[in-house]
């Protein structure tokens, strides 16, 4: 079974995060980045599917020179090879011209699944997989708690908000997982080892037939009007406990009419 | 006036707060037409126009709902052909931001997802956004197509119209599903427990639980029931198994924004406080000084959960009479 990941390499959380004055786009270069904490879950299901089964794990990102460090991370904890999309026009583009993107690229590739995170780190939208299943006309599979494949078709459990469904489909489906769905493997020496000798291609949009003028920040269907950075919260009263802390409590919500 | 789509968040026709939020948000852009699919549309029809559906579009057809969101986004789609809106605002749940995700490819238009607010702007709707675990606030446009725009619950107030009629004009839309779209079958579906307490993502109070309630969250749900809130938990709650993962508050569970939220045993790490932290007063109960949860709180305690939420709870009911 041949499984493609999209990856990608976002700004650490727990830096500094901010935006480029120049353009209103998200800071990648400025801020350390690292493999999406969401996509381990991704590399890990694609991992277990094919050690269970034979294949190959093909991981995707598109990004800047950087975003490498992401594919490196997903080779060393076990997939086969890496394709890199990096193109300076890729630079602001939305979610819209970013699935173009990854869905070209993916139709280069021989898959039997798609598979992604729940969402990036970043950008939090959660969008990208369901608008790769429109780009390559593939079933929906996604948010997914548990995962099996068994011949050629893909079941899952999705924990939603009113209800839990069991969902079904044919390969070759494009199934994002959640991070309930398994526990990622660490890189272990070896594998960090095998990683430099694994192949990693890099592409341009016209490897993938795109021009610049459907990608980047000129091309994007929204557009930033303006960012303002809220002022952290500061830190109100703090008591301890002496015998009425949840008296005090009480106290305190009352005059502040919450309860 | 052209019209707002607002796809209409309900169960067999009891129609979510969230829908409600979404139509007063339709009402300062257009004329707000309700977009029901699915079963139960007689129920729905008097609360729809109560909260300001001029207009609803009762969406007909075969397997709509038992294939995962690939039905809903070509029936939006095909609405969206039929009523050529101004915009089209969406629950940010997950199932509609990805239907949301769908619609915008389908009809080549901006998507704006997670908006906490929607303004009426010279050229278009101008959505509000938090981003970066509230770090910032960044405002925004579509400037291709219709704009589609997910909200979040607790963005808007409900606005009741005076004398609003029985019900919307309804329009009923016959749409046909491909067989592209049923590529995700739905096979079975096992509905969630009520719990008896408001909804996690749109409850005003919510009162959370974690490491520190050492599997106990009997304290936490005794305050809940007696302040009329909702129960969250933190990861670390979720993943030992004491509590399920609906509950969960954070970066990958709920992101949440009551009028008060009370982190009880959180330590309050990065992944929680992404969920929680546009709440508009936070309350912390941990025995730990240090908890970085103290640098977010409004008003803390430094304390044993286990002594502060019950004589808490016993004084909000002794409050209460």
């Amino acid at each position: 079974m041949n499984i493609v990941v999209c990856v990608k390499h976002v700004p650490d959380a727990q830096a500094d995060r901010r935006f480029s004055a120049g353009d209103n786009t998200t800071d990648r270069g400025g801020v350390d980045g690292l493999l999406s904490e969401l996509d381990e879950y991704a590399v890990e299901a694609a991992l277990k599917l094919v050690e269970a089964a034979d294949g190959k794990v093909t991981v995707l990102t598109v990004g800047p020179e950087q975003a490498t460090d992401a594919l490196r991370k997903s080779l060393q904890m076990g997939a086969h090879e890496a394709v890199h999309v990096l193109d300076d026009a890729i630079h602001g583009s939305d979610a819209i011209a970013t699935s173009k993107v990854l869905a070209a690229a993916i139709g280069k590739l021989e898959y039997d699944l798609v598979l992604t995170g729940m969402a990036s780190t970043d950008g939090v939208m959660s969008v990208v997989p369901a608008m790769l299943a429109e780009r390559l006309s593939l079933p929906q599979v996604t948010l997914a708690s548990e995962l099996t494949v068994e011949d050629g078709v893909v079941r899952i459990r999705r924990d939603g908000d009113v209800s839990t469904e069991i969902i079904e489909a044919a390969l070759p489906a494009v199934v994002s997982v959640t991070d309930q769905i398994n526990e990622p493997r660490y890189p272990s020496f070896k594998g960090i080892m095998a990683a430099k000798k694994k192949p990693l291609q890099t592409w341009t949009l016209s490897d993938l037939g795109l021009s610049a003028d459907e990608v980047g920040l000129s091309a994007a269907w929204s557009r930033v009007e303006g960012i303002t950075a809220r002022p952290a919260r500061q830190a109100g009263q703090i008591i301890t406990d002496d015998g009425d802390g949840g008296t005090k409590l009480v106290e305190y919500l009352a005059g502040a009419k919450l309860v | 006036m052209s019209q707002v789509l607002v796809l209409v968040d309900h169960i067999d026709g009891a129609v979510r707060k969230t829908t409600f939020e979404l139509l007063a948000i339709a009402q300062r852009l257009g004329e707000p037409a309700a977009v029901f699919i699915g079963n139960g549309f007689e129920n729905a029809t008097a609360a729809l126009a109560e909260y300001g559906a001029v207009v609803a579009y009762q969406v007909e057809g075969e397997g709509l709902e038992d294939y995962l969101v690939g039905p809903k986004a070509e029936a939006l789609a095909q609405v969206v052909a039929q009523a050529s809106p101004s915009a089209v605002l969406i629950p940010s749940s997950a199932e509609g931001k990805e239907i949301a995700a769908r619609l915008a490819v389908k009809i080549g238009s901006g998507l704006i997802t997670d908006a906490i607010d929607v303004q009426a702007g010279d050229d278009g709707p101008v959505t509000t956004q938090s981003v970066f675990a509230a770090g910032f606030s960044v405002r925004a446009t579509v400037t291709t197509g219709i704009p589609v725009i997910t909200v979040k619950p607790n963005s808007a107030a409900p606005s009741p119209v005076a004398a609003a009629p029985a019900s919307p004009a309804v329009t009923t839309v016959p749409v046909t599903i491909s067989e592209l779209a049923r590529g995700a079958k739905i096979v079975e579906r096992r509905p969630k427990e009520k719990s008896g307490r408001p909804d996690l993502s749109e409850a005003a109070i919510v009162v959370s639980g974690g490491r520190g309630t050492n599997g106990d969250f009997s304290p936490v749900e005794a305050f809940a029931d007696a302040v009329g809130g909702a129960v969250g938990a933190s990861r670390a709650a979720v993943d030992a198994g004491w509590y399920p993962h609906s509950n969960q508050v954070g970066q990958t569970g709920k992101q949440v924004s009551p009028q008060l939220y009370v982190a009880s045993g959180i330590s309050g790490a990065i992944q929680h406080r992404a969920g929680m932290q546009t709440s508009k007063t936070i309350v912390a109960i941990n025995k730990d000084a240090e908890a970085p949860i103290f640098e977010l709180a409004d008003f803390g305690v430094v304390g044993d959960l286990f002594k502060v939420l019950p004589q808490a709870t016993a004084e909000i009911l002794k409050r209460k009479g």
